[in-house]
């Protein structure tokens, strides 16, 4: 695939958004993306988690497909991210006890977050190399925290609003994420 | 643990140990007993389901190369696989390999009833609206042009992005979209380009959709892709395609 | 089975469908819900193989939750979870390369869907075998019905047909957004609309019965 770094990078941020386009990495979005407090930090950790899980992903791939076994591909990917999440969360009670306890459950459930592993599986499937990885990684991880911290501030306005309890919950975050995605099919073409 | 007070009498522990202490550490031993019980039952079944649907998969997978092949190249009765290395040769691909070497470029020599060559068929992609656009091209050696396409898969917005497969003024661009190499057979004479509804003035260039510009787009670049990646390695090795 | 268990088996199986719905309760299993469901079709497959998937999962951890010590429990889900995810996803291919091509890459990112760690988690690593499989078909079925709930509607709007077969004449103008992205956000949204109305209604019916059984 000859797409350059920049059109991936722009089109994994904003045309094909991580969560808004490929509906990838809802279960956080619905459900951090109350206060922005939490909103920012959990998309850099995914940022981060998915970064790594690609870079592994790119190099179990060719040590699978060297040895011609592929079906292994699903198995070791998450497990290589089920690692990663581990690490991360390692690193940062060591380093960040903080915002390790801000984060709380959502840290380990970045290992269910479907974006990480679809990170793993979309850059498979299309053959990126290296540097297509990691920018798509990295384009994707900064989608997903533009798209939590966007609902984040709207959520956070909508609690002074009047809304109608009928609708108040989930039912009122999917109509927002709706309005979001639609907004964000205008970038369609973006970076060619 | 349990407060013991500390003196001398011997004190019989009022409260049993919290219950949070009294579970104690698995062995390690049973760890890696489970972790290998789980790795064994996990592999065999895994393997099991990639052997048992081993011959269907290969078998569907040839089923839609073939009806791709044959869609685009009408008079083909029967196909052989090549790949175009990047040395500048070509070889046939055998029916047992299903890998494909990297750098090599696959593409189909489709032979009609009588033996000779009926035509090429080569697959491209290239990046549409939502996902990859793969197409499926014939080429014919004689005319050095793009006889047809199919497409092989696409996500693109249906009633707008899907127009490509039905869209007659658009598929009429592929009846004879040319892809002529240079002298030196370097390269592309011209590089294969959608350009906007109703302005085309050049064999090769692909007149988009209105309204459907970034599926036509992503059309036209994976033909021009494919082709630059297969035809100057393929051209001047045309004889060896002959049946043998 | 005993007839004394039989309505406790059909309580099971029907906890996950209606009082757990993944979909529409729990709000799990987001993302293959909300992609997948262009159309009926997709949605019934997805449904299914999520069935088929939890159903086996929930069976083998089951069957292995005496032998597996806690502290390596969710790296032996996870595999468990795997293997089941990458044997569906070469039984679909063997099946219709069509449908594989149309459900994409969230086949394989059953592997990651809260539903099925959850319920092995709550549920599978602390019942035998057999309870723990019919809560999983439970859960299945539940799941497959919310997908399918979106995928019809999202279909017969969005393309005004439902399981391929055309509904309205050939003038119907399809409602494209509804099967783009954002109509998959918008009918949940509806959905989920819907049943808290449903709540509400019911709430309100039950309090004159309250109120009159107080002043008996």
């Amino acid at each position: 695939m000859s797409e350059s770094a920049f059109q991936i990078f722009v089109n994994a941020l904003l045309a094909n958004n991580f969560v808004l386009a490929m509906f990838l990495g809802l279960c956080p979005f619905l459900g951090v993306s109350g206060k922005l407090d939490t909103a920012f930090p959990m998309g850099v950790a995914t940022t981060f988690v998915m970064l790594v899980a690609s870079l592994c992903a790119y190099g179990l791939n060719l040590l699978l497909s060297a040895f011609h076994l592929e079906f292994l591909r699903l198995i070791s990917y998450i497990v290589i991210i089920a690692s990663s999440v581990q690490l991360v969360e390692m690193v940062l009670k060591k380093y960040s006890p903080a915002l390790f306890r801000a984060l709380g459950i959502y840290l380990p459930l970045i290992t269910t977050n479907c974006a990480v592993l679809g990170v793993a599986l979309f850059q498979t499937a299309r053959e990126y190399d290296f540097v297509q990885s990691m920018v798509f990684s990295f384009g994707g991880g900064a989608g997903f925290t533009l798209a939590l911290v966007l609902m984040a501030s709207v959520r956070e306005r909508l609690t002074l609003s009047n809304v109608p309890d009928l609708a108040q919950g989930t039912a009122l975050s999917l109509m927002l994420a709706g309005i979001l995605s639609l907004s964000f099919m205008g970038f369609a073409g973006l970076g060619g | 643990m349990s407060d013991q007070p500390s003196s001398d009498k011997k004190v019989i522990p009022i409260a049993v140990a919290a219950p949070d202490a009294a579970v104690p550490e698995s062995p390690t031993g049973a760890m890696i007993r489970t972790l290998g019980l789980v790795s064994a039952i996990c592999g065999l079944i895994i393997v099991g389901a990639y052997q048992g649907t081993y011959d269907a998969v290969a078998a569907n997978k040839r089923i839609a190369t073939e009806r791709a092949v044959f869609k685009v190249i009408p008079a083909a009765k029967s196909i052989a696989e090549f790949v175009a290395q990047p040395g500048g040769g070509i070889a046939k691909v055998g029916a047992g390999d299903s890998a494909v070497p990297p750098g090599t470029v696959k593409f189909f020599a489709a032979y009609d009833e009588s033996g000779k060559l009926a035509g090429i068929a080569a697959e491209g992609g290239a990046k549409g609206y939502a996902d990859t656009v793969r197409i499926m091209f014939g080429y014919q050696p004689d005319c050095q042009c793009v006889v047809g396409i199919g497409v092989v898969s696409m996500r693109e917005t249906p009633g707008i992005g899907d127009k490509i497969i039905t869209d007659k003024d658009f598929l009429a661009n592929f009846t004879a979209l040319d892809l002529k190499l240079k002298d030196d057979l370097s390269t592309l004479a011209h590089e294969v380009k959608a350009v906007k509804h109703g302005s085309k003035t050049s064999a090769w260039q692909v007149d988009a959709i209105s309204g459907a510009t970034i599926t036509s787009r992503a059309v036209g670049k994976a033909i021009n892709d494919a082709a630059q990646a297969l035809l100057p390695r393929l051209v001047p090795n045309l004889d060896k395609l002959k049946p043998s | 089975m005993t007839i004394a268990n039989t309505p406790q088996t059909w309580d099971e199986f029907m906890e996950g469908v209606w009082k757990q719905n993944p979909t529409f309760v729990m709000i799990l299993g987001m993302c293959p819900t909300l992609a997948v469901t262009v159309s009926a079709v997709n949605a019934i497959s997805m449904g299914i193989s999520t069935a088929l998937v939890l159903i086996a999962s929930c069976g083998l951890v089951s069957m292995m939750r005496n032998v597996t010590p806690k502290e390596v429990r969710i790296a032996v889900y996870i595999v468990i979870i795997a293997t089941f995810v990458t044997a569906v996803d070469y039984a679909i291919q063997a099946i219709s390369l069509a449908l594989y091509d149309a459900l994409g890459a969230f086949i394989q990112l059953i592997v990651v869907n809260c539903i099925i760690l959850g319920r092995a988690e709550a549920h599978a690593a602390k019942n035998p075998p057999m309870p723990a499989m019919i809560n999983a078909a439970g859960m299945g079925a539940g799941f497959t019905i919310g997908l399918l709930s979106l995928g019809v509607v999202r279909e017969i709007l969005g393309a005004g047909t439902l399981f391929g077969i055309g509904l309205f004449g050939a003038g119907f103008q399809p409602w494209v957004i509804m099967v783009l992205p954002p109509g998959g956000f918008f009918v949940l949204g509806a959905w989920l609309l819907f049943f808290a109305w449903l709540e509400r209604r019911k709430l309100r019916k039950a309090i004159p019965l309250a109120e009159a059984a107080q002043h008996v």
